[in-house]
């Protein structure tokens, strides 16, 4: 088990012949995913890295059967394609995409209340991984192990220091999920929690947040009522100025909200064991399961 | 982005939001002559800086002749405004607001802006007004109301007329209201807002609504894709930050800090964690900075650049994961970079990722001041143990 995807997901990729598209999905080939081919509007009909090129995400899913899709289409046109994708039938749908206006977003959101079935993944994230079965993003897939431990977290290269960490330990990951660094975005953490806490593969869980909004406050009170499964929390961003974005458009202590000590409050108060520094998190996560 | 603003009243006119009569005025002359034109016998002199907390820093000043609003123009023209918002040295005031004196009788505040939790357009109102709201919101939160917009249905006319009830608004003023909030709503969708504050939003004597100041932010992404070619014709780079101007010509996210360690990392997130992990071990970041996924020859050397032209800058960790990308050629690139520029002070390398083995080979015999590091705790205490040499 795993969550979201495994080695029998069918992928297609929006944006499958653009620069960005075509180095990921090759990458995303070389793991081992199932990538069935893409959609380029206009060029249906086409091979691309010996796969089908489609039209539309529709014409897509008809053909292949796919049920998750990789999205590295421009910032402009990525509301659009999220859209497509719940609307052609796609149920895992991973953006990438960074710098989609935060007004687009809040549509989409609205939007896709309609597909309760749909789990869209960022945007301006990393995406999603189970290690050794499905690589849909732009992680390096080489630092993954398949194994126990459940990660989500709102930053990429934090992520890969937790993959490498847990990796090095020999714990693995059961799957990873970045959930983007943007104010709005799909899943939340815990929608990735609720899938962790019932997959038995996942036994531990890492989870990493950031200065910003009220999502890891949040997530604290969830796994306080429902998480019997060990959590490290750590929290970027404690020496961060208010007011700034430090990079990502979420990225923001504004009204005195959103700063790192009062996450950190949150987790502790929870039972999260949290770190300090990123560098810990393999060896904190270690403690539930060495000995 | 922000705006001035006079350039907020602008976009507040445009969209029929009642604004009192004023000009904008670049020298005591300027602003003599507007208020002349403005008539009446009290005028208002406000410092058009990026920053709130005016007021109470000597930027906005009631006078009462001519002479005393040119005297007030000239005063503040040319100088910088320290506020509590600004950092130590302020903000360049290139331009004052000269306004018509009028009656207050009622302070209101009025907002608007994306709220994270509900992922909705939120309005935000307070009988309160004039007040710093998030202290209002602190300790009197029941003193404010908020309405939420449903994307779909827009905003609707029972909603102003709630939020005017709530205010304690009466008679026609309630339908001015509703027409100021239509006008806000319209105007945050259409400009790609990501804030709109109007503090206050007054009543006068006459019973007249007029949004006495004006703050909107844009989002930056959508200036980012090309989608608000009039807003981004507005900027004002005199109000920002050099470096972080300078960072952003060339994709690099960077933001100045006051301690003496240069940081660069690729990713925010952990461009952040590299800022706290300096600070755990005792030291003090000079900025964050995010090279991006890329870290090439090119970016790598425009940040060495970024991060020393700050004086205080003793010493630099660069801390690249580095996935996809080959460890060996982020050293390379770092080697030229660091030649090129010409860097004088100690430069820590902590890499990961793909052939990092030979990459620290190549920083350890490039002959320059790089000191390679085995992880982020390494490198954090080799840092602060080389600027306090």
């Amino acid at each position: 088990m795993s969550i979201l995807v495994d080695k029998n997901t069918k992928v297609i990729c929006q944006g499958f012949t653009g620069k960005q598209g075509t180095f990921h999905s090759e990458q995303a080939l070389a793991y081992g995913t199932k990538l069935v081919g893409g959609v380029t509007p206009g060029r249906g009909g086409e091979k691309h890295l010996d796969l089908p090129v489609f039209n539309t995400v529709r014409d897509a899913v008809e053909a292949t059967g796919a049920t998750a899709s990789m999205i590295y289409v421009p910032a402009a046109f990525a509301a659009d394609a999220i859209l497509e994708a719940a609307e052609g039938g796609i149920k895992v749908i991973a953006c990438i995409t960074e710098g989609i206006p935060v007004l687009d977003m809040l549509k989409v959101k609205a939007a896709l209340k309609d597909f309760p079935d749909v789990y869209l993944i960022g945007p301006n994230c990393p995406g999603i991984i189970t290690p050794g079965e499905c690589k849909i993003g732009i992680m390096p897939g080489h630092i993954h192990m398949p194994g126990s431990i459940g990660i989500v977290s709102r930053s990429g290269t934090l992520t890969y220091e937790a993959v490498k960490q847990t990796t090095d330990i020999g714990l693995g990951q059961s799957t990873c999920v970045g959930i983007g660094g943007d104010p709005i975005h799909g899943m939340s953490f815990i929608d990735v929690l609720e899938q962790f806490n019932a997959d038995p593969q996942t036994k531990g869980i890492v989870m990493v947040g950031e200065i910003g909004g009220t999502a890891e406050e949040e997530a604290a009170e969830y796994i306080k009522a429902n998480v019997r499964k060990p959590v490290v929390g750590y929290i970027a961003g404690v020496t961060a100025p208010p007011g700034k974005r430090m990079g990502h458009a979420g990225a923001i202590i504004s009204g005195g909200k959103g700063t790192a000590k009062d996450k950190y409050a949150a987790l502790e108060a929870a039972g999260v064991a949290i770190v300090r520094s990123p560098a810990e998190i393999g060896a904190r996560i270690n403690e539930f399961f060495s000995g | 982005m922000n705006l001035h603003e006079y350039q907020s009243k602008q976009l507040f006119a445009e969209y029929g939001i009642p604004i009192p009569n004023g000009a904008v005025a670049k020298s005591p002359d300027e602003a003599r002559q507007a208020a002349e034109k403005l008539g009446g016998s009290v005028w208002v002199v406000k410092a058009q800086v990026h920053a709130g907390g005016r007021g109470k820093a000597g930027g906005v000043k009631v006078v009462k002749s001519l002479d005393d609003v040119a005297k007030a123009a000239e005063a503040m023209l040319g100088q910088r405004l320290v506020t509590h918002q600004t950092d130590a040295r302020g903000l360049p005031i290139n331009s004052v607001m000269v306004e018509q004196g009028l009656n207050i009788v009622k302070e209101l505040y009025l907002g608007a802006l994306v709220d994270r939790a509900s992922k909705r357009i939120v309005f935000m109102g307070s009988a309160a007004g004039g007040m710093d709201i998030e202290e209002v919101a602190a300790t009197t939160p029941e003193k404010i109301l908020n309405i939420t917009i449903n994307p779909a249905a827009g905003f609707q006319a029972y909603q102003g007329r709630q939020m005017a009830f709530a205010l304690g608004l009466e008679g026609k003023q309630v339908g001015q209201l509703v027409k100021i909030m239509q006008a806000l709503y319209d105007l945050f969708v259409d400009k790609d807002l990501s804030l709109i504050e109007i503090n206050p939003l007054i009543v006068t004597a006459e019973g007249e609504l007029l949004a006495l100041d004006a703050k909107l932010n844009i989002d930056d992404n959508a200036i980012g894709i090309g989608r608000q070619p009039e807003i981004l014709a507005m900027r004002d780079i005199s109000q920002e930050d050099e470096a972080e101007v300078k960072a952003t010509e060339h994709n690099l996210n960077y933001i100045t800090l006051d301690g003496n360690i240069g940081c660069m990392v690729n990713g925010a997130g952990l461009a952040m964690a590299t800022m706290d992990v300096i600070k755990l071990h005792g030291g003090d970041p000079a900025n964050f900075l995010d090279v991006g996924g890329g870290a090439t020859k090119e970016r790598v050397t425009e940040a060495f650049k970024l991060i020393l032209s700050s004086p205080k800058v003793e010493g630099i960790l660069v801390n690249i994961f580095g996935g996809i990308v080959r460890c060996d050629m982020i050293a390379e690139g770092i080697i030229a970079a660091v030649k090129e520029v010409g860097v004088k002070v100690p430069v820590v390398v902590r890499l990961e990722g793909t052939n990092v083995e030979k990459g620290k080979e190549l920083l350890a015999q490039s002959g320059l001041n790089l000191i390679p590091a085995d992880n982020l705790t390494d490198a954090a205490k080799k840092v602060v143990a080389a600027v306090n040499k």
